[in-house]
């Protein structure tokens, strides 16, 4: 119940936060020339976008120490990233259209990126259907320990087909070899927003968490 | 270990070819899918080679998995997979054993439904052959060493035969995108440097996945 009650806390200060990044990104960040307002909505896009990803990469190494350690509690960690990390990615797949329709003039393109978005989609709601459809406790965590480990070894299969296809889709402009080519301003916004979605899906995976632990002990499996 | 594979897959494909049920089915559903595919497209509008990679890898990888459902469902009767698991042999011979069974069996589909699709939609094979099949093996072995590790743990499941696709088909798409486009490339007439990138790709996932596969199924079956 603790665990539960100090993740809404994280989670209302992340949301509050959230507003003052709407407050920044509208009022304090300078307007993209050719894109206008339609860009702001990049400052929820990339950070739910790498959130949604690193999620995953948690989730396999959790997994991983899981398969060696048997601890209960990376197991339930996994749990709690895959359930968030389907929310984050939900979040991109709502902002990328709502972007995308202004700009590119289309909702959904056969992009590589936005493909392999929902394939990241996809490998949660399995994960999750997996764990659903497994009723014994110990086969659960370790079939989902397995489907962790390969869903995290696809992703950057998923990367290096984003960089050998052409897209609509814009090549990274802030994770990538050379120095970031964003002004500083926006970079500064997108570094705030950032935080303030890691500090989201801190207080979303340690609620994810606790709930987890109450119903274990609301019905202990023999 | 080799040995031990080799024995698992042979009773399995031994099972398969006294009842040949699954089999059968299997290639007749990829006959029907290709006829679909023939009444499904405006023969006028579109070219059969601009559509025939998609149609050979949809036909095979819904054939696959057939293949893939029945691989650890065969073990449930009887309990025959605690009996395989008490047996003095590895896990990754188990693992190894039912992956040659299953490759096996997709292969035949493969060899089966290739002609008929060279048949069905005129597409001229027999000059790009060697190239095609080694496509055809590379993305084969990849969702195949996937799968087999999947259904060992969907089929303790509820809703086994709908749970793997939902499971295996995030993994199978990367792989199909490289292989339709290297199958659209060669059918095109393309020069076969213009689909390595592709193979390289293949060849890359397979390496992956069929070690993780390996490490990883003892996880599934063990208790």
């Amino acid at each position: 119940m603790k665990l539960l009650k100090t993740g809404r806390w994280i989670t209302a200060v992340g949301l509050v936060l959230l507003a003052g990044v709407y407050v920044r990104a509208l009022a304090f960040t300078p307007v993209e020339r050719t894109q206008g307002m339609a860009q702001k909505i990049f400052y929820l896009h990339l950070p739910a976008a790498i959130w949604a990803e690193g999620a995953m990469i948690l989730v396999g190494v959790a997994s991983i120490f899981f398969l060696f350690l048997k601890d209960p509690r990376l197991d339930r960690f996994a749990e709690a990233s895959a359930e968030v990390g389907l929310v984050f990615c939900t979040l991109v797949l709502t902002t990328g259209p709502i972007w995308g329709k202004p700009i590119w003039g289309t909702w959904w393109t056969w992009d590589a990126r936005l493909t392999l978005t929902l394939l990241l989609f996809l490998m949660y709601v399995g994960y999750l259907l997996l764990r659903g459809a497994v009723t014994d406790p110990g086969l659960k965590a370790r079939y989902a320990a397995v489907l962790g480990i390969c869903g995290m070894c696809l992703v950057p299969f998923v990367h290096l087909s984003v960089v050998m296809f052409r897209t609509l889709h814009p090549q990274p402009i802030v994770i990538k070899p050379s120095a970031p080519s964003l002004p500083g301003e926006m970079l500064e916004t997108l570094a705030f927003s950032f935080l303030v979605f890691t500090v989201l899906w801190v207080g979303f995976v340690i609620q994810r968490y606790g709930l987890s632990l109450v119903r274990e002990q609301a019905e202990p499996h023999a | 270990m080799l040995r031990h594979a080799w024995l698992l897959a042979r009773k399995d494909l031994l099972v398969e070819f006294r009842s040949r049920t699954a089999i059968l089915s299997a290639v007749v559903f990829t006959v029907l899918v290709l006829m679909v595919f023939n009444f499904g497209r405006d023969p006028t509008a579109v070219a059969a080679v601009d559509l025939a990679p998609s149609i050979l890898w949809v036909t095979f990888t819904f054939a696959a998995m057939l293949a893939l459902n029945r691989a650890f469902q065969l073990e449930l009767e009887n309990q025959a997979l605690d009996g395989l698991l008490l047996a003095p042999v590895s896990r990754s011979s188990i693992y190894l054993g039912k992956l040659i069974a299953n490759l096996v069996f997709v292969a035949t589909v493969e060899a089966v439904g290739l002609p008929l699709f060279a048949l069905f939609f005129n597409v001229r094979l027999l000059h790009v052959l060697g190239p095609l099949v080694a496509v055809l093996a590379l993305a084969t072995v990849g969702f195949v060493a996937v799968g087999t590790l999947f259904s060992a743990m969907t089929a303790r499941t509820r809703f086994a035969e709908l749970l793997l696709p939902v499971l295996l088909l995030p993994f199978m798409i990367p792989p199909l995108i490289w292989a339709v486009l290297a199958t659209a490339a060669l059918l095109a007439g393309r020069p076969l440097s213009e689909a390595t990138g592709w193979l390289r790709l293949l060849a890359a996932f397979d390496i992956v996945f069929v070690t993780l596969a390996f490490v990883l199924f003892p996880a599934t079956v063990n208790e």
